[in-house]
């Protein structure tokens, strides 16, 4: 077979060219397009025909200029200086580009993915001598405060160690020398992976703890696991990125990757300077000393916003391999939906529900496959977990679109966000009605055995009562809250106090923006002891009045400020309340 | 670039021509067709295959025959010429001068498409933008280098809201050099004629540039209208140090051209019909709103779109809440009642609110005012709807408060006149005063110490 290593523009029409004369090519082999060499990606071959998907804006690109094939599919750069960095959807590094380029990205736009002139320090875990398998740990680079980088023998690299030793340099500084049966082979510090393709692992688990993020809504109700897989849909302004940044700054994950995928360029900018300010809760780092951004907002090219879900992906699963945790945050999925409706109509495809391609369900399904709870590459058997959690933009908030629909068939953690209760400015805005964790289970034990045996109680009971206030709010709807009988009232209260004093958190304030899981026990079971003191004490004739306006409530609406190391506060506050009821019945 | 010259057009289909035997043509290139009475029209590359090009037809393909047209390829993107004299002028769609007066003599040419802004290079938007109406300024803050829209719908007084706003706003700061960029696509000529003699009524025509087209102007020229303004403004924010405040109107307008280009090439619709790029499209356009880093200037947009049907889940205030930060809603039932500006204020949203108020920019209690103004309101609207229901007299006493608070705050702090530049203390005042009628107990958002010093004692 003839290869060509350069071919030429047939077609344009926005993102998409029709090349000719590349045989040769695969699938998903990046090219470079025209004199201005623009960055694309083969999406389908039709005989001589290459339908090329352009990362660029491709005006001033017309038939005849040269398309040059460059033998890789679409790949990332994995090493040292990931973290921290900023990159669009196909790992260029945005600051890099704005120092060398200008404020606005300009076609054509090159920079290493990885800064060569950063200087790491390499310490040796393998020893000379040491038979050593993909996955295998060379070395550690503290990349970070936060965060050691793992050196892995790269994948499909199998021999005994030959020189290895500590070493200064840059990501391409040799680190070591593997003698395999095709002869000696030097490592670097830098290894390249195709984003399409997910990395291997050895084995894959169900996942077994949570992943906790200080969020009471989510952890209490509807939590994560490490490994999990969770959706936000919501219709615009019911806080969606709200609730992703927070996540992003307060899971108890090690590694954090965030994806703007054609989103607001501001909203970027936000995260840009608010992460390096705030800390985080466990190690008091700047929450940046764990983060990789990806940026690529909606006004950058589209193929490119398609690309990006994948390169953040592929970033994810380096570290999960190294042994960490990572969650992902994809803001937002239905945006890359778009995206490939947008290439799939330009490919004149037959489309599915809505425009959308027919294949949308199988991509989305096989993204957050990626996630897991896994036992790495490597002989140690180390335990690595992805976490994904996409958030979803139905038009006019209808959750019955492709999109959100497709997402449900796969994701196990629902968090519906509601735009009633952002109204009435309740945030997080999350319909605790509507939504679900098929993880409850696994959290349960692990939060009976972590945190406290009453846990599961405590949440079923809460939940009950939300359940029932629902119910009595459509009476109450029709015949006043007057007409309810007092035992109903009473629910009707504890319910409110659930509602307001544990539910509704806010996410800019200093010291509710993050509740720990025994501090969320607390101020739940707390509201609950309540429910248990005044419901005997109405049976035996204290007046409902009395109860309903028991003192000690003002301060349980303030209890969410109690400071982390300060729960014994919540004893004293529980005697409060018995003390105050028993006073009633003397 | 040696220019090409055609007289090969094939076939015409709605907007579009497609010409064939053509070389070297490039995507996204300039044309001029010459027809044979002389008259010339413009248009753009949209789609080249081998040696067929689709052109899109800026003025509509109209009185065009395949055999009468010279199509010449310019061997550039649509640009625009700019110069710091073009502030004060009025053009057409196209960025012709249509005010009499002298043509610009360019300082540069840019390309209208504009670059996407690199995320990493913008500066958070932080500076609160005074505009004098209530509404805004206080419960739905505007700042600079924000894209906040206004929903309308049909027959509403959007078009004297975005004079107003374009009159009176201002900042806070003063020595700022300030411009309005003003362009519409598809409104009347009598809206458009509103607009341009309220501009030299008062003055602000001096600072402003304005783009029109008109409902009666090619359709299709709206696509070119809203990223010429924006490269005005970008060229004003970042060369010449200039605040502009760019007011597009009616959105709706151009998302319906986009719509027919779309559907004479063909394409698969996304919702209604409208293309499934459409979201994308927007956002180029919304985007190129914002502040850079290092530079003085700031732009920052107030689309306006009528709402079809008022629906706000129509695909067009939809995809443009996404992208944009908040929206400013019109409500036609303040409108029945005859309250100007009809701002239903629930629904509002400024995204961008708590960057812009409190001590250095605002007053220190105006975020406190604004969350109780707020909670305030909505109670006395519940409390007005279940007095419908269940009559009255179901109502406590203090709900019936908070009915006389939600009237009185329809009355006297949405409403005001169509010349009245309410200063952010102004509209605190007036937000006091109504918070006067409810006890202090009932003001739980106030912190304790404002209350002190603002709560009205004399009454």
């Amino acid at each position: 077979m003839s290869t060509n290593n350069k071919g030429e523009v047939v077609k344009v029409s926005g993102p998409l060219v029709v090349a000719r004369g590349l045989a040769g090519a695969r699938m998903y082999e990046m090219v470079r397009v025209g004199e201005a060499k623009l960055f694309g990606e083969i999406i389908e071959i039709r005989g001589d025909e290459y339908s090329i998907q352009v990362y660029e804006e491709t005006e001033g690109i017309g038939p005849g200029q040269p398309v040059f094939r460059t033998g890789e599919a679409l790949s990332v750069e994995l090493g040292p200086g990931l973290i921290r960095s900023i990159y669009d959807g196909v790992q260029r590094p945005l600051d890099k580009i704005a120092a060398q380029y200008g404020e606005y990205i300009v076609r054509g736009a090159e920079s290493p993915s990885l800064d060569r002139s950063m200087i790491w320090k390499f310490e040796p875990v393998a020893k000379i001598g040491d038979h050593v398998t993909a996955g295998d740990i060379l070395g550690t680079v503290r990349e970070t405060k936060l965060v050691v980088h793992k050196i892995l023998v790269p994948n499909g690299v199998e021999g005994t160690v030959k020189k290895i030793s500590s070493v200064e340099g840059n990501v391409d500084t040799v680190i070591a020398v593997i003698e395999t049966d095709k002869g000696p082979r030097e490592l670097t510090m830098v290894q390249r992976w195709p984003v399409r393709q997910p990395r291997p692992v050895a084995k894959k688990l169900p996942p077994l703890e949570p992943l906790t993020t200080g969020q009471r809504v989510l952890d209490m109700f509807f939590p994560m696991t490490k490994g999990g897989t969770a959706c936000v849909p919501g219709p615009f302004g019911s806080g969606k990125t709200v609730v992703q940044h927070q996540l992003a700054k307060w899971a108890n994950a090690n590694i954090v990757v965030y994806v703007g995928c054609g989103e607001r360029g501001n909203e970027m900018t936000d995260v840009l300077m608010e992460f390096p300010e705030l800390k985080d809760p466990e190690s008091g780092e700047p929450l940046m000393e764990r983060t990789v951004l990806i940026a690529n907002t909606s006004n950058m090219p589209v193929a490119a916003r398609e690309a990006s879900v994948f390169t953040g992906i592929t970033i994810a699963e380096y570290f999960r391999d190294m042994g960490y945790s990572v969650a992902l945050m994809a803001d937002s999925t239905s945006r890359w939906a778009e995206a490939m409706r947008e290439m799939s109509g330009r490919l004149e495809e037959m489309p599915g529900e809505e425009g959308y391609p027919a294949y949308l369900g199988t991509r989305i399904a096989s993204f957050y496959e990626r996630s897991g709870n896994v036992i790495c590459m490597g002989s140690d058997k180390r335990n690595g977990t992805l976490s994904l959690i996409g958030a979803v933009s139905p038009p006019g908030g209808d959750f019955s679109e492709p999109v959100v629909q497709a997402t449900l068939r796969v994701v196990k953690v629902f968090w519906g966000l509601d735009d009633k209760l952002a109204f009435a400015r309740h945030f997080p805005a999350i319909n605790w009605l509507t939504s679900y964790s098929l993880y409850q289970e696994v959290v349960d034990k692990y939060a009976n055995d972590h945190y406290n045996p009453k846990w599961s109680e405590v949440r079923r009971r809460a939940m009950a009562i939300l359940q029932r206030e629902a119910e009595l709010e459509e009476l109450v709807r029709l015949v006043g809250m007057d007409a309810l009988p007092a035992d109903d009232r009473l629910l009707m209260q504890a319910a409110k106090m659930i509602r307001e004093d544990f539910l509704h958190q806010n996410a800019f304030d200093e010291l509710d923006t993050y509740t720990s899981m025994v501090k969320q026990f607390h101020l739940l079971s707390t509201i609950l002891h309540y429910y248990d003191e005044v419901r005997p004490a109405l049976q035996k004739g204290v007046p409902l009045s009395k109860l309903l306006t028991l003192p000690v409530l003002e301060e349980i609406s303030k209890a969410k400020l109690i400071p982390e190391n300060k729960l014994e506060q919540f004893d004293e506050l529980r005697n409060k309340v018995s003390e105050q009821v028993k006073a009633l019945l003397a | 670039m040696v220019t090409k010259e055609y007289r090969t057009v094939k076939e015409i289909i709605g907007p579009l021509m497609l010409i064939e035997g053509v070389e070297g043509i490039t995507y996204g290139e300039l044309t001029d067709i010459r027809l044979d009475d002389g008259t010339m029209r413009r248009g753009r590359v949209l789609e080249v295959h081998k040696d067929k090009a689709v052109v899109q037809v800026f003025e509509g393909t109209s009185g065009l025959a395949p055999q009468g047209v010279t199509v010449k390829f310019l061997g550039k993107g649509v640009e625009l010429g700019v110069s710091g004299d073009i502030l004060g002028r009025v053009f057409d769609g196209f960025g012709r001068p249509i005010d009499d007066g002298p043509p610009i003599i360019p300082e540069k040419w840019l390309n209208i498409n504009g670059n996407p802004m690199n995320p990493y290079s913008r500066d958070y938007p932080n500076e609160f933008i005074q505009t004098g109406i209530s509404t805004i300024d206080l419960l739905n803050p505007l700042v600079r280098g924000q894209k906040l829209p206004f929903f309308s719908g049909s027959g509403l007084p959007h078009s004297r809201m975005a004079a107003q706003v374009a009159r009176q706003a201002r900042v806070l700061k003063t020595g700022e050099k300030f411009a309005v960029i003003f362009a519409t696509m598809g409104i009347t000529f009598e809206e458009a004629e509103f607009f341009i003699n309220d501009f030299r009524r008062t003055g602000a025509l001096e600072r402003a540039v304005l783009f029109i087209n008109l409902a009666d102007d090619p359709a299709i020229e709206r696509i070119a209208v809203p990223r010429m303004a924006l490269t005005v403004a970008e060229f004003l924010a970042y060369e010449k140090d200039m605040h502009v405040l760019v007011i597009l109107t009616d959105l709706t307008n151009y998302c319906e051209a986009l719509r027919e280009i779309s559907a004479a090439r063909k394409e698969v619709p996304g919702r209604r019909g409208y293309p499934g790029y459409l979201y994308t499209d927007l956002s180029t356009i919304y985007e190129r709103a914002g502040r850079i880093k290092g530079k003085m200037g700031s732009i920052t947009q107030l689309p306006v779109l009528t709402m079809p049907e008022d629906d706000k889940t129509h695909p067009i205030p939809d995809l443009t809440g996404y992208i944009t930060e908040g929206q400013i809603i019109l409500s036609r039932s303040l409108h029945a009642q005859g309250i100007y500006p009809p701002v239903d204020v629930l629904p509002s949203l400024s995204r961008l609110k708590d960057k812009g108020i409190g001590v250095g920019k605002t007053r220190e209690d105006h975020a406190n005012v604004m969350n109780q103004l707020y909670a305030a309101y909505a109670r006395g609207k519940n409390a007005k709807e279940l007095a419908v229901v269940l009559g009255e007299s179901a109502l406590s006493e203090i709900d019936l408060l908070y009915v006389k608070f939600a009237d009185a705050f329809e009355d006297r702090f949405i409403r005001q006149g169509e010349d009245e530049n309410r200063s952010i203390e102004d509209s605190l005042r007036i937000g006091w005063e109504l918070l006067g009628l409810l006890p202090k107990s009932e003001l739980k958002r106030v912190r304790p110490e404002f209350i002190e010093k603002y709560y009205p004692e004399n009454k």
